[in-house]
């Protein structure tokens, strides 16, 4: 078949990995504060005051390292709230999540257009390493080995999180502290301290999704950039049960959804954008159907976790 | 006994191990617990007896840290000490299991102890497993330490937090109802599991509802009714008495021997109704079995002929909701037959039932009784909505509403600012009023009546007494489900007694009532 050209293999591999580091970060993140009890709805706002801050700081310093560092700041900074009003004061998980979706919404607007105006400057190019000998491999090659460092931190990431899940004392603590908060906290572990981490950690790796989106996707800053990317994080989070290896699946799945019209356009195949950009979202909807009643969420998900209600 | 009780403390070798002092807890509107005062002796198991509600659960949340006292003090070893934190707790020897296992069921019985070790450490599995197995030999059983949480019974769960407990030194171990979900076999192998850790000379309090076992495994037994310690038997007095005698004085410590308080309900010595048992039953309930996870129910077999009340005793939990659920039609049937003057309703819906007769006074008033944002008049119509007289063609008729809920308020002395108060506000003798209002028509049949005094103040609980007297004297069939003993024995004709979703026994309401069904609830002849 014409269609499956070495040069549409490339582009859709390639914006596959581009537009799924950001939702496989997110879904990261996603995937700590629900294994600890917390449904972080507000990632999506974490995202965006991520991918505010790491465009500003990048834009500033010309650095894309201390951009990818101010937007995981960026993204903690929103975290914190989440942190203190629904695991500390135990509010309301997802009400609490909407507000900060919808505050960082408007606040990245609103300074955007305060400090630019109309005008959406344009960051340079970002650095790439090419990996030697790999990246001479047709189609894998220029597609997953000739990346932007962050690209590669990512993905390392994974194996980070399976470790800490698997082989720490913390990744049993985030278990139990979604599955059976009191068993935790009589085995004379802070609760609370637990999930403030996760939730801390979260909105950095959100904070890092978007400033990828920003510096290495788009380049520019745009209001509400992130389009629901954060969403797709929390389904990712859900359909995984806890495996990071299955949010990296999944959000390469999704992201080769995404890059799909730019793939199609390579390849001279003219379908309406609109539909192509539905894709993700029919995908998010099948993948519901046929996993969602498996997703095995940890059972004290979206649940205050107050010492004494027995 | 005082041999090992001597070996076993470091600080004060004479002394008891944990100590509770004039200790009171207040929650807003309770008085938990009221001037405690018991000492926990080293080598001893301490049992613990009361009904729901007396105090228990209160006054071990405070021993482990859960809770901190309003009043009086907590000392271990002879020391004050402030368990501020479950952890303050654990660091002073204080161990405890509960009813329900308190391990993440999704990690290993190893990883479950290895929680709370240093957040970085890769958790050494293998070793702590070791350690498991050695410390559960040491005190007679076997574990299993790599086996999922969740795949486990519950009482090899409990087993293995008795072991976690030992080996983080705990010397003085609670067990709170630890034996009231498991299976007989089970419940022996705990309680000589608790024999073997007192012989060692630690410590150990045991809550239990089934006075067998109190017997069996108790040397020391203290009773606590209404938040206040009321009696007990010393291991001297225990060990004077058969087991037979031991029971009979508990029973009386736990429901009989009428204090001054609560001679103000006076009892009736018998119901003054005569119930003709030839007549056909009104309600009938055969073989009844209904699903649950929690509390399967099977083998309901209850007449109930014409003025007849008939109680349903037991501890809560036993299958009582579960019943009552299944015979308003608010939860399905698996198998048996429910009639209602003869017609089987089994299948019927909740409407159908109602429109037949049957009338349900929940319990969870608050939850499913009423809609509290609603007024006092449309929660008084809440199951006749679309109703005539009260909607037409589907519109609301106001005056009738009105005039039914002003005729309603004041038969049944609702106090409310108006009919269109948002029920809500109500107070929960009022709220109980209303639902009384409600169930209690001219049409009803049979009424079942769920903990109908539950949370009132002694005026309400009069009036709601004098409604359900009224409804059997208007010779309505009621089924009246209470865990207060008082209240079944004052109302009742005959009292059926539940536990773990069965009937197992049903007594004439005469002067030995309290006693067998005291026997009954506790477990004795199981």
């Amino acid at each position: 078949m014409a269609l499956f050209t070495e040069a549409f293999l490339t582009a859709l591999l390639a914006g596959a990995i581009s537009a799924g580091i950001p939702l496989l970060l997110v879904g990261l993140g996603e995937q700590m504060s629900e294994k600890s009890g917390v449904l972080n709805i507000g990632i999506e706002g974490m995202m965006l005051a991520g991918a505010y801050t790491g465009f500003l700081i990048a834009w500033k310093t010309e650095s894309m390292g201390l951009g990818f560092l101010a937007g995981a700041g960026g993204g903690m900074f929103v975290a914190l709230f989440m942190a203190v009003l629904c695991v500390r004061l135990g509010l309301n998980q997802i009400v609490i999540g909407i507000s900060l979706t919808l505050g960082a919404e408007g606040a990245t607007a609103i300074l955007h257009y305060f400090q630019f105006s109309r005008t959406y400057p344009r960051l340079p190019a970002t650095l790439k390493w090419d990996i030697p000998f790999l990246h001479d491999i047709p189609v894998v090659g220029p597609a997953l080995f000739g990346r932007e460092p962050i690209v590669y931190f990512a993905l390392f990431l994974v194996s980070v999180f399976a470790y800490l899940y698997r082989r720490t004392h913390f990744g049993l603590a985030l278990q139990a502290a979604g599955d059976k908060p009191a068993a935790l906290d009589s085995s004379g572990v802070d609760v609370l301290k637990v999930r403030a981490v996760a939730v801390l950690t979260t909105g950095a790796l959100a904070g890092l999704g978007g400033a990828f989106m920003a510096i290495v996707g788009a380049g520019i800053f745009v209001p509400f950039m992130t389009h629901g990317n954060g969403f797709i994080g929390i389904v990712l989070a859900m359909l995984a049960r806890g495996r990071p290896l299955w949010v990296l699946g999944g959000a390469t799945l999704f992201g080769a959804c995404l890059s799909l019209t730019t793939a199609l356009q390579v390849a001279g195949i003219d379908i309406p954008t609109d539909v192509i950009q539905m894709l993700p979202f029919a995908a998010v909807m099948v993948v519901l159907i046929v996993l969602g009643s498996k997703a095995n969420l940890p059972v004290s998900l979206g649940t205050a976790y107050a010492r004494g209600e027995r | 006994m005082a041999g090992t009780s001597a070996a076993a403390t470091a600080l004060d070798p004479n002394g008891p191990l944990v100590s509770v002092r004039n200790v009171s807890k207040r929650f807003p509107g309770i008085l938990a617990n009221d001037r405690i005062t018991i000492d926990f002796w080293p080598g001893e198991v301490h049992v613990l007896l009361g009904e729901n509600g007396a105090g228990k659960s209160t006054l071990v949340s405070m021993l482990t840290g859960f809770l901190q006292p309003s009043e009086g003090q907590i000392e271990v070893a002879g020391v004050p000490q402030d368990l501020a934190s479950p952890q303050r707790a654990l660091d002073l020897g204080i161990g405890a299991v509960y009813q329900h296992s308190m391990l993440a069921p999704t990690l290993t019985l190893a990883e479950n102890v290895s929680l709370g070790r240093s957040w970085w450490r890769r958790p050494d599995r293998r070793g702590i497993a070791d350690e498991m197995r050695k410390t559960a030999a040491s005190v007679g059983i076997t574990i299993r330490p790599e086996a999922l949480t969740s795949a486990l019974s519950l009482g090899e769960r409990q087993q293995a937090e008795i072991v976690r407990a030992l080996m983080r030194g705990s010397r003085f171990l609670i067990l709170d109802e630890a034996t009231a979900m498991l299976t007989p076999k089970d419940a022996e192998k705990l309680g000589n599991l608790m024999r073997r850790l007192a012989q060692d000379g630690r410590g150990v309090v045991f809550i239990t509802h089934k006075l067998n076992e109190a017997v069996s495994y108790g040397d020391r037994i203290s009773v606590l009714r209404q938040g206040k310690q009321v009696g007990g038997l010393t291991p001297e007095r225990l060990r004077a008495m058969d087991k037979d005698e031991a029971r009979d004085e508990i029973v009386r410590l736990m429901f009989g021997a009428r204090t001054a308080s609560s001679e103000m309900t006076k009892v009736a010595s018998a119901p003054r109704r005569r119930i003709d048992g030839t007549e056909k039953p009104i309600l009938e309930i055969l073989a009844l079995e209904v699903d649950d996870d929690a509390t399967p129910v099977s083998g309901i077999d209850v007449k109930i002929r014409p003025g007849e009340i008939v109680g349903i005793a037991g501890i809560d939990g036993n299958g009582q909701v579960q019943l009552a659920e299944a015979l308003a039609g608010q939860r399905p049937v698996r198998d048996g037959r429910i009639y209602l003057d003869g017609v089987p309703i089994e299948d019927k819906s909740i409407g159908a039932r109602r429109n037949l007769g049957l009338s349900y006074v929940t319990d969870d008033r608050l939850g499913e009784g009423i809609v509290g944002t609603f007024p006092v008049s449309l929660n008084l119509l809440l199951k006749q909505i679309g109703d005539t007289p009260f909607w037409k063609h589907g519109l609301e008729q106001p005056l009738e509403i009105a005039r039914n809920a002003e005729e309603k308020v004041s038969a049944f002395d609702i106090r409310t600012p108006g009919i269109g108060t948002p029920a809500g506000k109500l107070s929960g003798g009022n709220i109980q009023k209303l639902l009384l209002a409600r169930e209690l028509g001219e049409k009803t049949r049979a009424v079942i009546f769920a903990k109908p005094t539950y949370g009132l103040d002694l005026q309400n609980i009069e009036a709601s007494r004098n409604r359900i007297r009224e409804a059997a004297d208007a010779r309505k069939a009621v089924l009246l489900i209470s865990t207060e003993l008082d209240e079944l024995l004052e109302l009742s004709d005959r009292i059926a007694v539940m536990s773990q979703g069965r009937i197992v026994g049903i007594v004439d309401n005469n002067e030995t009532a309290r006693q067998r069904v005291g026997e009954l609830m506790s477990g004795v002849g199981e």
